[in-house]
């Protein structure tokens, strides 16, 4: 809970595409919240959908060994040691999209208007006007308008954790059940024994 | 008041483009102008811009499927903003299947991509030479020859060999199936695959015109006039959106009124003979969702995700892995009015209708009727080739496939709608077909029974493009019990109240947003707000239901002008004659005299002639419809000399 121990994990941009609808409402906020207009296109974060079935949205991974910054000619791209995100030098950055090119997830762009890269920063570069007064600080803007709580910041113990939660579920769903209904029974037991 | 808002007006308007692009496919010349702030304003957006193009540039009694029909496509100021639901185009034309008022609305991603072309409005005349099909790619803006490789092609395909054209997946493609090609009636359009401009036939419209497909994108941002408010209200309503107001179109989707509706004996079955259904323990939202449906998608920002995708499992023998979108509609059309309960010979017509291109409430209904006609034994098996009793599968398949396509009887009959099949069954000596023609003003009914409607039966009779429950939500006045559902009385305070629900919904189509959201709002002034913050001009809640009225009497004036008479606006004789056996409405019909008495309400509370529906001059001035005084001529059998 405490910022120190946030520091060296690593959270990121996950999308769950059971709950994904492909409705593009965290490309259009993305866009709106660093630039003030909308624009997917100048978005962060990046819906896909391929046939109507399959929606997802993806956003930088911040891969350990990132081939982005290795792929940058100019030296402009970095990694943050405490967050993980890919920091852009925009005096640095010439436009040659090298790091769209090593990115295995294309989620790394061009700006259509500066022609300088963009990544998910966790909206660290949002405008000040659109940070939630209640809130005073600035947070992943997609995670906050998902309509279906698709999206998620998340770090890879978080995720890795949930995973198995739910494989443990799978795997002992008799135990689960057996468990529940002793619960469910004890309960009526005690309701009997007030009355 | 209209001076001091004129003096408020911004310097410049954000949220809309005010571009107008006029298309003349006969030459194939693109001409943009700009659309004033004042007209903006005063139209608003979608059916308000349809509207007043039609009325303006329109030359009464044309061919609705020749060259001189106008085809109008047309955005408000939303799409491609954060506001929920907010990409959504309407089309407009003199209707192929009315012959009045026509439009259709569809949302997925083409009033973005649009918007972010920089396009408000297109306004398309003529006739192109060759098939083809046009591009609006940002400034680009051409046609392009395709009889060699689109024609013939499904919805489906067309749309997919466009994509990989462009290489593009993100590009938003609207085009006509088979059916709009050889110009049926009940023609629609398709978009993102599962998205239908359906009704009134303005596929048909396109294949006149000799147009495919229009397909568009763009890279240009969107501003609105207040950002930092519009996040605030933006972000409320995306998590209303999520909230108890539309959890039944997000959870079961809207299949969860097939249960409701039948238990109120408004669930019109067996071609509107019943107003309950036999198989309702099969044809009910929950079985649909529990055994078909297989996701839930989202038009783009959408925050419901109200599109249902069932997938037909691989083992099935007929249609394997079949997916389709659906929701209550097409439970009507194709299951309780057919009477069909076999769910996978539902997805197929449904199917078939979305790829072929054709209207699938047009259609379902035209293919209810042909199962009655058979039933009754005004056609049968000779004329068709095969039986088509109510409850078929096979063979409603085989009939809708031929029906869409044009082939055989059931094309030749039954491919343009109910009311040509009346016709052309009576011209072949088949008596009183067109009794089992389930429309109103020649647009086929949709899933509300009228036997025990008595409001919406006027609702439904009044409505701009036919028998429509979009146009006119009044069914909610009969099923909220606010008024006796089987009476009459306080036929102006009825007409009243359709009205207040006309008007809003009149808006709602304008702005384009989808009237599911309707409950997200705090109140009416919230959504007169929205414009505001989004386009900067100054929009209040008076002015915006004025506007509403405006809208829905211009387009009256224009079926006026059409030749649309007082007898038009009436539901077919067979709520009037014949009740249903069983069920909450048994016994009950419709009584002549109490329907003109609330229709005549109606026209009263609209300020309208009560005896013809003509708006008076009076009216037209007060909002602001002066152009069109004089102007709607007067039906030969009017009252008036």
């Amino acid at each position: 809970m405490s910022s120190s121990k946030k520091k060296k994990i690593h959270t990121f941009i996950v999308v769950d595409a059971e709950k994904c609808t492909g409705c593009e409402t965290c490309e259009s906020i993305c866009s709106f919240v660093h630039d003030g207009v909308f624009n997917p296109i100048n978005s962060r974060i990046h819906r896909v959908r391929i046939e109507p079935v399959i929606n997802i949205a993806l956003s930088c991974q911040k891969c350990e060994d990132a081939p982005c910054v290795k792929a940058c000619p100019e030296k402009a791209l970095t990694k943050d040691e405490d967050t993980g995100s890919i920091i852009i030098d925009a005096k640095k950055c010439n436009g040659c999209a090298f790091c769209s090119r090593a990115c295995d997830f294309g989620v790394i762009t061009l700006h259509l208007e500066t022609q300088k890269a963009i990544t998910c920063d966790l909206c660290e570069g949002m405008k000040d006007e659109f940070v939630d007064p209640t809130k005073g600080k600035k947070e992943p803007q997609c995670v906050e308008v998902c309509p279906k709580e698709a999206v998620a910041l998340k770090s890879v113990e978080q995720i890795g954790e949930e995973s198995r939660i739910d494989a443990v579920k799978r795997l002992m769903s008799e135990q689960l059940k057996e468990y529940e209904q002793k619960k469910r029974n004890q309960k009526k037991k005690n309701l009997r024994r007030k009355k | 008041m209209s001076k001091a808002k004129e003096a408020t007006m911004p310097e410049e308007v954000k949220g809309f483009s005010q571009v107008r692009l006029d298309v003349d496919v006969t030459t194939g010349t693109f001409k943009e102008s700009k659309l004033s702030k004042e007209f903006v304003r005063d139209w608003i957006g979608g059916y308000g811009f349809g509207a007043k193009v039609l009325w303006d540039e329109l030359k009464p009694g044309v061919d609705p499927l020749g060259p001189e029909n106008v085809f109008v496509w047309a955005i408000g100021p939303y799409p491609g903003t954060l506001l929920p639901t907010s990409s959504k185009y309407g089309v407009f034309a003199k209707s192929p299947l009315t012959g009045l008022f026509g439009m259709a609305i569809s949302s997925g991603s083409v009033g973005a991509q649009a918007r972010r072309a920089g396009i408000n409005m297109v306004v398309i005349k003529g006739k192109a030479p060759e098939l083809c099909y046009m591009v609006i790619d940002d400034e680009d803006r051409y046609l392009v020859p395709c009889s060699k490789t689109l024609a013939g092609k499904g919805c489906y395909e067309t749309e997919e060999i466009i994509k990989e054209e462009f290489e593009d997946q993100r590009l938003a493609v609207m085009s006509i199936g088979p059916a709009g090609e050889r110009m049926s009636r009940m023609g629609c359009i398709t978009n993102d695959r599962n998205r239908q401009a359906g009704r009134t036939g303005m596929g048909a419209v396109l294949g006149s015109k000799n147009l495919k497909a229009i397909c568009i994108r763009g890279t240009k941002p969107i501003e609105v006039a207040r950002p930092k408010e519009f996040y605030q209200i933006t972000k409320k309503l995306i998590k209303a959106a999520n909230g108890p107001s539309t959890s039944k179109y997000r959870d079961q989707g809207t299949p969860s009124g097939l249960v409701s509706y039948n238990k109120l004996g408004m669930m019109p079955s067996y071609n509107h003979r019943e107003g309950t259904f036999d198989h309702i323990d099969i044809i009910n939202g929950d079985v649909l969702n529990r055994d078909w449906v297989i996701k839930k998608v989202a038009c783009s920002q959408c925050s419901i995700a109200c599109d249902h995708l069932v997938r037909v499992p691989k083992t099935h023998p007929d249609y394997p892995n079949l997916i389709t979108s659906i929701d209550v509609e097409m439970c009507y059309s194709f299951g309780t009015a057919t009477g069909c309960y076999d769910w996978p010979t539902i997805f197929k017509c449904i199917q078939m209708c979305d790829n072929y291109g054709v209207d699938a409430i047009s259609a379902g209904v035209t293919s209810a009727m042909a199962c009655e006609l058979y039933e009754v034994g005004l056609i049968t098996k000779e004329d068709l080739g095969y039986e088509l009793p109510f409850s078929s599968t096979k063979n409603l398949v085989r009939f809708t496939e031929e029906m869409i396509l044009g082939k055989g009887f059931a094309g030749e009959i039954f491919g343009d709608g109910t009311r040509l099949a009346g016709k052309r069954l009576e011209a072949k000596g088949r008596k009183n077909a067109s009794y089992y023609a389930m429309n109103i003003k020649g647009l086929e009914m949709p899933a509300f029974d009228l036997h025990g409607m008595s409001t919406f039966a006027v609702g439904e009779s009044v409505a701009s493009r036919g028998a429509c429950h979009q146009r006119n939500g009044a069914y909610s006045v009969d099923v909220k019990g606010a008024f006796d559902r089987f009476g009459y009385d306080r036929p102006v305070e009825r007409g009243k109240e359709i009205i207040n629900i006309e008007d809003m919904y009149t808006i709602i189509d304008s702005y384009i947003i989808c009237k599911f959201t309707r409950g997200i709002y705090e109140n009416d002034a919230e959504i007169a707000k929205v414009f505001e913050l989004t386009t900067g001009i100054p929009f209040s809640e008076q002015f915006m239901k004025q506007r509403g009225a405006a809208i829905v009497t211009l387009a009256k004036c224009f079926n006026l002008r059409e030749g649309m008479t007082r007898a038009d606006e009436h539901p077919p004789e067979r709520f009037f004659k014949e009740a249903h056996t069983k069920g909450p409405a048994k016994g009950v019909v419709l009584k002549e005299e109490g329907f003109q008495s609330v229709l005549s309400g109606y026209y009263e509370a609209r300020g309208w002639d009560p005896k013809t529906g003509i708006p008076t001059d009076e009216t037209l001035k007060k909002l602001g419809l002066d152009f069109a005084i004089g102007k709607i001529q007067l039906p030969k059998q009017g009252g008036k000399k």
